[in-house]
């Protein structure tokens, strides 16, 4: 079980944007008609991207009046679920894979590079270029390890050189692409790499 | 090494690599909803049998047989309605075969979907995706909203007079999600916990209804099995382990990839000829993973001669999982691997039952205390005590899928293991150590 810190500096007041509001008409749709309590996890990633990508209480305590729930149970999926963040983090927030298999083709040296780079410590938002990082579990993509993911997008088959690049391009608030960085198709087998070296990180 | 590999024209992910493109037109070239209409209307009783006589085994992990768990829901509709969930939730290290299905190959899914929600009376089916896969789900989104606009799905669904809807749900990032009833747990808004059985969600699942829940690959290859006959999918691999299955093999290899290959082939080729062979050799081979990071690992010489498919993996102690295969080789620290693992599980565990939620932190601190080679002699014996302390004793399979890897590791490794553990006991040397878990025995009143 991850705990998870609540930000001391929490907004008074969070409300729905208009856009927002049809989004959450949408949503609703999807879910029987008295079980509108399962919207409850798509509201929230709603109110995290409206609010800069972290959740302040007052969203939780609107979002429990809305879908008419005791907002304990609001506040006890918002904690339980890693992805929800409860603390502010980097405009670009990068998520570095370190399980088994990313860590087998060095993801603990990526992690070296963002401690460099952007800050020593995890969750910590650099002084820089406003980016922030953090260890997570297997992300599903292991075939491309090492990866990380930065907001949304997958960056795979990375080694050291293209993640400083990419670190240093989002410090420069132009991020590079997402993708394969050795060049290939998805998933499939490479055919040139047939040597006794280890061509990654 | 074996001649016949998987035939081109066997292949059921013909499209894994996108080479061909994804959307619905392509799609329909790679024939996807070809006849769906008249599979449908032959009746539930020939899906269920068909899909019998494939031997389909649930490609989720538990292989347990797919026309069995069809003919689990209710035969008739009562009060409750029926629901069909597709597990994504895939956060299993080493396993990444349904984000490709889902951005590759979405349609095969939706048809799968189509054709189990009407085999298991579900007017309604929810796609359950982990959060982090946000872009996969976007394409399936897509490729869902071809689909409705070929009239595939919604109000009689491809002509078939079934009326059928998709939603997608996303995840937040819990592994325990990937478990059936923490998943539905999810859905109706609630923290990801097993539940405990019985009853099974066939009877009494998503809202109190009956539910049906299926692996994207397991029903992405349903419409392939009905088109090409039960019969086809049955005469490839090996008896009750039947039909292709995709293989996720990384780690240290030369070219780490996903690859669709029949069942019971050898691992062996899997990763000389598909992922360009072990860096370093086949001989600097040290273990094998081979079905997800729950599986026990296998050594080398068990290597040499395995074949990938349930029940020979079960006789090695191991088990197929989710086929993905996580390759060591010697330039890695064993124990280190283990036990990133176990702090995966640590992390991972939902907190819901004792054994696991305390167990899974033991074992973690335990290997790291090895790792760092700070463990005494009778660390090992009472790690394997809190792996056995834990397996069996869990509401979900969460708990043995903790406790194995590591028992794998003590089963294959235990001379590693021992030889790091040369440190005196704590106790004896008075020191204030974190790691130490029984730290009131320090003080000399209860020593």
């Amino acid at each position: 079980m991850s705990v998870k810190k609540i930000h001391d500096n929490q907004p008074k007041e969070f409300k729905f944007s208009d856009e927002n509001f049809k989004k959450v008409e949408e949503i609703l749709k999807r879910y029987p008609e008295k079980n509108k309590k399962s919207a409850v996890m798509p509201l929230l990633y709603l109110a995290q991207r409206q609010n800069d990508n972290w959740i302040p209480l007052a969203a939780m305590k609107y979002i429990a009046n809305y879908l008419a729930m005791p907002y304990i149970s609001v506040y006890e999926v918002a904690t339980f679920y890693t992805m929800y963040n409860l603390a502010p983090v980097g405009k670009h927030f990068i998520q570095v894979c370190t399980t088994t298999p990313c860590l087998l083709r060095g993801a603990d040296k990526i992690v070296k590079l963002c401690k460099e780079n952007i800050s020593p410590n995890e969750n910590e938002i650099s002084k820089k270029g406003n980016c922030s990082w953090m260890e997570v579990e297997c992300l599903g993509a292991c075939v491309s390890a090492p990866m990380v993911q930065i907001n949304d997008d997958y960056y795979e088959d990375l080694d050291e050189k293209s993640t400083k690049e990419i670190l240093i391009s989002l410090i420069n608030d132009k991020p590079l692409k997402p993708g394969s960085y050795r060049g290939r198709k998805n998933t499939s087998p490479e055919k040139i790499l047939i040597s006794n070296e280890e061509k990654h990180a | 090494m074996r001649k016949n590999m998987l035939k081109k024209e066997n292949r059921i992910f013909k499209n894994l690599y996108n080479e061909f493109g994804w959307d619905i037109e392509n799609s329909l070239k790679r024939d996807d909803w070809k006849n769906t209409k008249d599979l449908i209307n032959k009746g539930r009783e020939w899906i269920i049998n068909e899909v019998k006589t494939s031997e389909l085994r649930g490609r989720g992990g538990a292989g347990f047989s797919t026309g069995l768990k069809w003919s689990f829901a209710p035969k008739e509709v009562g009060s409750r309605p029926h629901y069909l969930v597709i597990n994504a939730d895939e956060s299993e290290p080493g396993t990444c075969k349904d984000r490709d299905i889902l951005r590759f190959e979405p349609q095969k899914l939706i048809e799968g979907c189509l054709i189990a929600g009407y085999t298991v009376n579900a007017h309604v089916c929810y796609i359950y995706i982990r959060g982090e896969y946000l872009n996969e789900g976007k394409r399936l989104q897509e490729a869902i909203d071809q689909a409705y606009a070929k009239n595939f799905l919604g109000k009689n669904a491809c002509g078939s007079g079934w009326d059928f809807d998709i939603h997608i749900h996303y995840g937040a990032g819990a592994y325990i999600c990937g478990e059936e009833t923490a998943l539905l747990e999810s859905i109706e808004g609630n923290k990801g916990q097993p539940r405990l059985k019985p009853p099974f969600p066939a009877l009494v699942g998503l809202y109190g209804c009956p539910t049906i829940v299926n692996n994207v690959e397991t029903v992405a290859v349903v419409p392939t099995i009905l088109r090409r006959g039960g019969k086809w999918f049955a005469s490839i691999g090996r008896p009750k382990n039947t039909g292709t299955k995709i293989f996720c093999i990384s780690g240290n290899v030369n070219a780490p990839c996903n690859v669709e290959e029949e069942m019971g082939v050898p691992l062996k080729d899997l990763i000389e000829k598909h992922a360009g062979g072990v860096v370093g050799g086949w001989d600097n081979l040290q273990a094998v993973i081979p079905g997800g990071s729950s599986m026990p690992l296998l050594p080398k010489k068990v290597c040499d001669t395995l074949t990938m498919d349930f029940d020979t993996l079960i006789e090695n102690k191991s088990g197929l999982g989710t086929a993905g295969i996580v390759v060591i080789n010697k330039d890695q620290d064993i124990v280190e691997c283990m036990a990133r693992i176990a702090r995966f599980y640590k992390h991972e565990s939902c907190g819901q039952c004792t054994p696991c939620r305390e167990g899974s932190g033991w074992m973690w601190r335990i290997l790291d205390r090895v790792v760092k080679r700070k463990a005494t002699f009778s660390d090992i014996d009472l790690l394997s005590d809190v792996t056995k302390q834990i397996e069996g004793h869990t509401i979900c399979a969460f708990g043995e899928g903790s406790a194995w890897p590591v028992q794998g590791l003590l089963r294959h490794f235990r001379k590693e293991v021992e030889s790091r553990c040369r440190e005196e006991p704590l106790i004896k040397k008075k020191l204030n150590n974190p790691y130490l878990v029984d730290q009131h025995l320090l003080e000399n009143k209860n020593a």
